[in-house]
C-alpha cells in the first residue's frame, strides 16, 4: 500500500517567497528521510515553495481562472510531502510519528488509491486514457 | 488504531534491525530472533497498559538484551564464549550502533540467505528475520500451510546453529558468492508475485512489494555493488506493470497487449534510475544488469511498436553468454522473431525443441504458437497453445493460452 505523508507547516500560507527552512531542521529531516530509504519504504520525497510564490487555478462557471498567491482563504497549505509504501496504515502512521516535526508542524497521511479500487467503471474511463493520447 | 496494530506497525519497522543487533552480540540468528519475540511478547504485555515509549526500539532492544542474559546464565552453548559475550552485552548501547547497525543489518541478511540453507528455507527465514513478515503472513503469501512454513523457519535457524554459520559480512571474492544469493533470494519472493507458480491468481502484488522493500534496504546497504541496483531496477521496472498486466476479472495480459498508460510512471523512473546507478559502477553487467538493461527497452517505449527488439536480441544474446540457459535462447528467440520476422524466431525455437529442460516448460509450446500464428500456420498454433495450456501449473494463465488456442481456430 501506498501513502502520502503530506507535510503542513503552520504559517507556511503566509511565508514569503524565496523562504527557506532552518538548516538546523533540515539536517534532522535528513536524517528522517535517510531511515525512510534505508528501511526501503521511501517512494518519492519533494518539498514546495511557499504559496506566495505559486498560483492557484479555479474553474467556477467551467472556465479557468488565475489567481496569484499568497491565497487569503487558505488556513494550511502543503510544504512538502513523502510518498511511502508500506504494509499497513498503521506503519504509515509509525512512519509519521517518527518524523522531526516542530510545533507548528502537522502531517497529514492519506492512502493512495490503487488502480484495482476503482469500481469497473472509473477502471474503463482511465483505460480509454492513451487512446485519446496517441 | 488499537495497540496491536500499533505494535505490529513497530515490529514491522524495528524487528529487522532488532533481530541484527542481538545476533551480532549473542552470535546466533535464530537465539537473536528468539529474544526478539520474547521483547515482542513483552510489548504485548506492557504497552497497551504503559503506551509506546518515546523510542519503541530502544525499548525492545533492552528488553531483549535482559532477557539474552537469562538465556546465557542458562545456556551451556554459551559456556565458552559467555564472558566475552556478556562484555558486550554491558558496554553495547543502543545509541552507539548507530553506524554498525547497517553492518549487523547486512549480516543478517547474508546470514538469512547462506547456501547451506535451500531456498525455501532462505526465502522464509529472509521474510522472517530481515521482512519482518508473521509466519502466517508468509504461509497466506505462498499459500502453504502455516505449520510447514513455522518448521521450515525452525528448521533454518537449526541448520545455521549446526553447521555453525558464523554470522558477518562475507569478504572478498567470497562476498560476489554470497551476494548472488541473497539476490537469488529477493528475486524468488518477488517472482512469486509477480508470475505466482500455483493458485489462482496470477500474482500477489504484496510479495513483489515485501522483495522490492528487501532490494531497496540491500542496495543502501551495498551501495556500491552493480547487480543489486540491477536486480532493483529489474523489480521496480517489473512492478511497474503490475496494474496492466491482468484484466478487472484477473486475467493476465500479455506485455504487447498491455495498456501502457497504466504502467506506474513512478517505479518506472526509479528502476532506470537504479540502472544508471548500476552502469555508474562501471564494471562489466551482469546478469541482473542486463535483464534490468531489458526490461527498461521496453520502459522505455512509448508504444509496443516503437520496442527496440535488436537492442533486446543483443541483451538476450549477452545474457546466455554470461549465463547459459535455454530459457534465455527461447527468449532471444522472441526477440529475434520481433526483430527480423517469426520464421527466424521459429527456426530458433524448433532449435530448441529437443532441450531436455524445456520439455516440461510451458512457455517453449506458447512461443512457437504465437510464432506460428504470425506465419499463419493457425491449426498448429492452436495445436502448441493446448498442448502450453496443459503444461502450465498456474489457472489464470490456463485460460490465457486455452483462449489463445481458440481465437487460432475461428475463421
Amino acid at each position: 500500500m501506498r501513502f502520502m505523508m503530506l507535510m503542513i507547516p503552520k504559517g507556511y500560507e503566509n511565508a514569503a517567497p524565496g523562504t527557506m527552512p532552518d538548516p538546523k531542521a533540515v539536517a534532522a529531516m535528513m536524517k528522517y528521510n535517510e531511515s525512510l530509504q534505508k528501511a526501503g519504504v521511501l517512494l518519492a520525497l519533494d518539498g514546495l515553495h511557499p504559496p506566495s510564490a505559486g498560483v492557484r487555478v479555479s474553474f467556477a462557471g467551467g472556465k479557468a481562472k488565475v489567481t496569484d498567491g499568497p491565497f487569503a482563504e487558505a488556513k494550511e497549505v502543503v510544504g512538502g510531502y513523502w510518498m511511502i509504501q508500506v504494509k499497513s496504515k498503521e506503519e504509515a502512521i509509525e512512519w509519521a510519528s517518527r518524523c522531526p516535526g516542530s510545533d507548528n508542524e502537522t502531517i497529514e497521511v492519506r492512502q493512495v488509491h490503487e488502480f484495482s479500487e476503482f469500481p469497473p467503471d472509473v477502471q474503463e474511463a482511465a483505460a480509454g486514457f492513451p487512446d485519446l493520447k496517441a | 488504531m488499537t495497540p496491536h496494530a500499533v505494535i505490529d506497525a513497530v515490529w514491522r519497522i524495528e524487528s529487522a534491525r532488532l533481530i541484527a543487533g542481538l545476533a551480532r552480540i549473542v552470535r546466533d540468528v535464530g537465539i537473536a530472533e528468539e529474544l526478539a519475540q520474547d521483547a515482542l511478547v513483552a510489548a504485548l504485555q506492557q504497552w497497551p497498559e504503559s503506551g509506546v515509549p518515546r523510542n519503541p526500539g530502544a525499548w525492545l532492544m533492552a528488553t531483549a538484551k535482559h532477557r539474552a542474559i537469562d538465556v546465557l546464565r542458562r545456556n551451556k552453548r554459551f559456556e565458552s564464549k559467555r564472558a566475552e559475550i556478556a562484555l558486550e552485552l554491558e558496554s553495547r548501547q543502543e545509541e552507539d550502533m548507530g553506524n554498525d547497525t547497517g553492518d549487523a543489518l547486512l549480516g543478517l541478511v547474508f546470514t538469512a540467505c547462506h547456501p547451506v540453507l535451500s531456498p525455501e528455507a532462505r526465502v522464509a527465514l529472509t521474510l522472517r528475520v530481515v521482512g519482518g513478515l508473521t509466519t502466517d503472513e508468509i504461509a497466506r503469501a505462498f499459500i502453504i500451510p502455516e505449520p510447514t512454513i513455522a518448521q521450515r523457519i525452525v528448521r533454518a535457524k537449526r541448520t545455521l546453529a549446526e553447521k555453525k554459520v558464523p554470522f558477518e559480512v562475507p569478504a572478498g571474492d567470497e562476498l560476489t558468492a554470497r551476494l548472488s544469493s541473497v539476490l537469488e533470494v529477493i528475486y524468488l519472493i518477488f517472482n512469486e508475485g509477480y508470475s505466482a507458480t500455483a493458485g489462482e491468481d496470477w500474482m500477489r502484488p504484496s510479495l513483489c512489494e515485501d522483495a522490492l522493500r528487501l532490494g531497496r534496504m540491500l542496495a543502501e546497504l551495498t551501495p556500491r555493488e552493480p547487480e543489486v541496483h540491477g536486480l532493483v531496477a529489474l523489480m521496480e521496472i517489473q512492478a511497474s506493470r503490475v496494474h496492466a498486466r491482468v484484466d478487472r476479472t484477473g486475467q493476465p495480459i500479455l506485455l504487447l497487449d498491455q495498456n501502457r498508460a497504466l504502467w506506474d510512471q513512478l517505479l518506472i523512473r526509479r528502476g532506470l534510475a537504479a540502472l544508471e546507478r548500476a552502469a555508474k559502477l562501471a564494471r562489466a553487467r551482469g546478469p541482473y544488469v542486463l535483464q534490468a538493461a531489458i526490461v527498461a527497452c521496453h520502459a522505455r517505449a512509448r508504444t509496443a511498436d516503437e520496442t527496440d527488439w535488436g537492442r533486446i536480441a543483443t541483451l538476450y544474446g549477452e545474457l546466455a553468454r554470461l549465463m547459459p540457459s535455454p530459457v534465455i535462447d527461447l527468449n532471444r528467440a522472441v526477440a529475434i522473431g520481433m526483430a527480423v520476422g517469426p520464421q527466424a524466431g521459429l527456426d530458433l525455437v524448433d532449435a530448441l525443441a529437443s532441450d531436455e529442460y524445456l520439455r516440461t516448460y510451458h512457455l517453449l509450446p506458447s512461443v512457437r504458437g504465437d510464432l506460428l500464428a504470425k506465419l499463419g500456420r493457425a491449426e498448429e498454433a492452436a495445436a502448441e497453445f493446448e498442448r502450453a495450456a496443459a503444461m502450465t501449473r498456474n489457472a489464470r494463465e490456463r485460460t490465457l493460452l486455452l483462449g489463445r488456442a481458440a481465437a487460432c481456430k475461428k475463421p
